[in-house]
């Protein structure tokens, strides 16, 4: 890949993977698609197994993976807890591609991006980890803690592997700086609609519309919203400016509520949790209409 | 490793020491971090913000503390001459407050109104919340609920100065888990808020910044050391948890090449026993990412961070700061450790012997010198930094040796 087409940031390095497919394909029928969150391997990988696989049907049009970690610094207490509890049954690294590589084998399209901290990623090395989990069928990463200052890390190499790098920008991000932020990103552009952590404060609409509008002026490509989405009606409100909505916190206390005092899962809790996406999916496609 | 033509240039501008620092953290706290930086390099060029620093250093914490000729420790260890850096002689009892001062004076320049901090044994979090009393900003401290439990008496001080202590129940509900509730907060409030970190590790620029507001403690020393016998220490001893202490103490004398450094980290009960029986980052761990920057790390096989041990809550964190893991990896400091059991009789030996009560934390630190001191001559000059003052670690102690108070 040339130096130029990385610098570049109204182009994605990236153009013909699943991601840049699949919202080309959203936009051709005119509307914003959902992209909902899991945390692998909670509360076990057979449970997840069986969310992950049913989460297209139930009309995610992109998934986020969350890659479990000990000290998820940027999440509130949802995602902290569901990540606690994926550990506990004993998530890794290896694991969490493992569901990727059974989810792909299942589904050609659907995106998936994984999420997470940089040090589980680091620990597993980055070489091996950008190989393992393209082959195994990731196509993004949005990496919380590894902002542009530290570009050289994981995007850079990803990128080379033909592995987006999806970017995260918030209201802190100003113009100054947006530029710097949009460089090297791929798949799309993740804006974080409040200054906080998840699953806890939502945005206002007039600001969501106002960011979305200034971030669109500096990119082409796709703009998802996310943070403080928990209802349809939010997930519509985003959906009408936005590329994409993101729901994470809400999908993930859905499953939280299904599970027993074992922390097992009881029967019909994935039914329930598909259930919640499908609300949110009609949102999503409805808002527009 | 070459060696460095220096060991002080670090960091360079994107905070690296080597390979060690960095600065890994969300994209809304990114601009913020830029202008921490850039607030700082300007104070250090100010000479008024020197100024304030001197003056409060001296009347308010009560610097220079003595350096002070333990005697009768020398003489039962029967070899080198034992120095104390008394930083327990501070305000507040510890070191921590010399960082705190710089960094309110900091966040008053930069405008900020609201101060937040972690805290483990409590000694920062009562550096914290004494110069937000001073200065009169409101103060929100977080510490875990298993530490807050453990440290009864700096909780009730901290509230008494006027801060609110916010109990951690995330995680393992000790340090490292406070840290994430401190940087969480941190994130929802970047317009207002300034995080004074209590440690010379976190993204850059704290890790430098710390380091600076700290070296006072190896320029002091340096000057006593002339006046009091004409030449240049031949050791330098420190604990080291995040390592404030140490690398305060060192860094005025990385460039020496006949002062030699050791940093003593918790063993535990025995770094052989495993990662969750010791904090012993830089003996026991390897490097990672965590709280923004690259360091030794406790961690398992999958990059899952490890809660250490040891008897003492001021080294219980699983990382170290990133000018350690670099002085480490060039070979200029030696680390090593001490066992719980170790420090527990350095405790007791340094009480009896020379009527003080050191914290746990340093007394890992004393445990070294008496290991060291006997194998050399006797104008070798040792300086222990006794970082901190032990009596907020009686009852602990006391629980040990199976004492009821």
């Amino acid at each position: 890949m040339s130096a130029d087409l990385i610098a570049d940031r109204t182009v994605d390095p990236i153009a013909d993977g699943r991601i840049a497919r699949r919202f080309a394909a959203l936009k051709a029928e005119g509307r914003a698609g959902l992209i909902a969150f899991v945390t692998a391997g909670d509360p076990d990988a057979t449970t997840c197994q069986a969310l992950l696989d049913g989460l297209p049907g139930a009309g995610a049009d992109l998934i986020e993976l969350g890659v479990p970690f000990t000290d998820p610094m940027a999440d509130g207490p949802a995602i902290q807890a569901s990540s606690l509890r994926a550990l506990a049954g004993g998530m890794t690294v290896r694991k969490t591609l493992e569901l990727v590589r059974t989810f792909r084998a299942k589904d050609s399209d659907t995106p998936i991006i994984l999420m997470g901290y940089f040090n589980p990623i680091d620990s597993y090395g980055v070489d091996r980890f950008l190989a393992d989990g393209k082959e195994a069928g990731v196509d993004g990463l949005i990496i919380v803690d590894l902002p542009p200052e530290e570009d050289d890390e994981l995007c850079i190499p990803a990128l080379k592997a033909g592995v987006s790098f999806v970017r995260l920008t918030t209201p802190t991000t100003d113009d100054r700086r947006l530029p710097a932020v949009l460089t090297n990103t791929s798949g799309f552009i993740y804006y974080v609609s409040i200054a906080g952590i998840t699953g806890t404060a939502s945005a206002a609409n007039t600001a969501i519309d106002a960011a979305v509008e200034r971030l669109k002026r500096h990119t082409a490509l796709p703009v998802a919203v996310g943070f403080g989405i928990r209802t349809p009606e939010q997930a519509a409100d985003v959906a009408r400016v936005a590329d994409a909505a993101v729901v994470g916190s809400a999908i993930v206390t859905r499953l939280a509520d299904g599970l027993d005092e074992g922390g097992k899962a009881r029967p019909g809790a994935v039914e329930d949790v598909l259930g919640f996406v499908r609300t949110l999916a009609e949102g999503v496609r409805g808002a527009r209409a | 490793m070459s060696r460095p033509n220096t060991y002080r240039s670090g960091p360079d501008e994107r905070g690296h020491f080597g390979i060690y620092g960095g600065r890994f953290v969300a994209e809304t706290l990114m601009p913020l971090i830029l202008d921490v930086e850039k607030a700082y390099r300007e104070a250090r060029a100010d000479p008024a913000f020197e100024g304030e620093m001197r003056q409060q250093l001296k009347q308010y914490v009560g610097r220079p503390n003595p350096l002070y000729h333990a005697e009768r420790l020398t003489e039962l260890l029967g070899g080198a001459k034992i120095y104390f850096k008394r930083e327990e002689l501070n305000h507040t009892g510890a070191h921590k407050i010399n960082n705190c001062v710089g960094q309110i004076l900091l966040a008053r320049r930069m405008g900020k109104t609201r101060i937040i901090a972690e805290t483990g044994a409590g000694q920062h979090g009562v550096a914290t919340a004494t110069v937000c009393a001073l200065y009169n900003m409101p103060c929100v401290i977080y510490m875990g609920e298993t530490d807050i439990a453990r440290q009864a008496p700096n909780v009730f001080r901290m509230k008494l100065l006027g801060a609110e202590v916010r109990a951690v129940t995330s995680g393992a509900k000790t340090l490292k888990d406070a840290m994430n509730e401190a940087l969480r907060d941190w994130v929802t409030n970047v317009a207002d808020t300034f995080y004074i970190i209590g440690t010379a590790a976190g993204p850059h620029p704290y890790p430098a910044m710390v380091r600076d507001f700290q070296s006072v403690i190896g320029k002091e020393v340096r000057a006593q050391m002339q006046e009091l016998e004409g030449r240049l220490p031949d050791s330098l001893v420190a604990c080291v948890g995040g390592g404030s202490n140490a690398i305060g103490l060192f860094h005025d004398f990385l460039d020496e090449p006949t002062v030699g450094m050791v940093a003593v980290e918790a063993a535990g009960r025995g770094i052989e026993k495993g990662p969750l029986d010791h904090a012993a980052s830089i003996n026991g761990g390897r490097p990672g990412v965590l709280h923004g920057n690259r360091t030794y790390l406790l961690q398992d096989e999958d990059g899952q961070i490890l809660e250490g041990h040891s008897i003492s809550a001021g080294l219980d964190y699983p990382g170290v700061g990133p000018e350690h893991s670099w002085l480490h990896d060039v070979g200029r400091v030696e680390y090593s450790a001490a066992t719980d059991q170790e420090a527990l009789d350095a405790f007791q030996l340094c009480a009896r012997t020379e009527g003080i009560i050191p914290a746990l934390e340093s007394a890992h630190g004393l445990a070294e010198v008496i290991k060291r001191a006997p194998t050399l001559p006797k104008d070798h000059l040792m300086v222990l930094c006794l970082s901190g003052r032990g009596d907020k670690d009686i009852f602990s102690v006391a629980q040990h040796l199976g004492v009821s108070l």
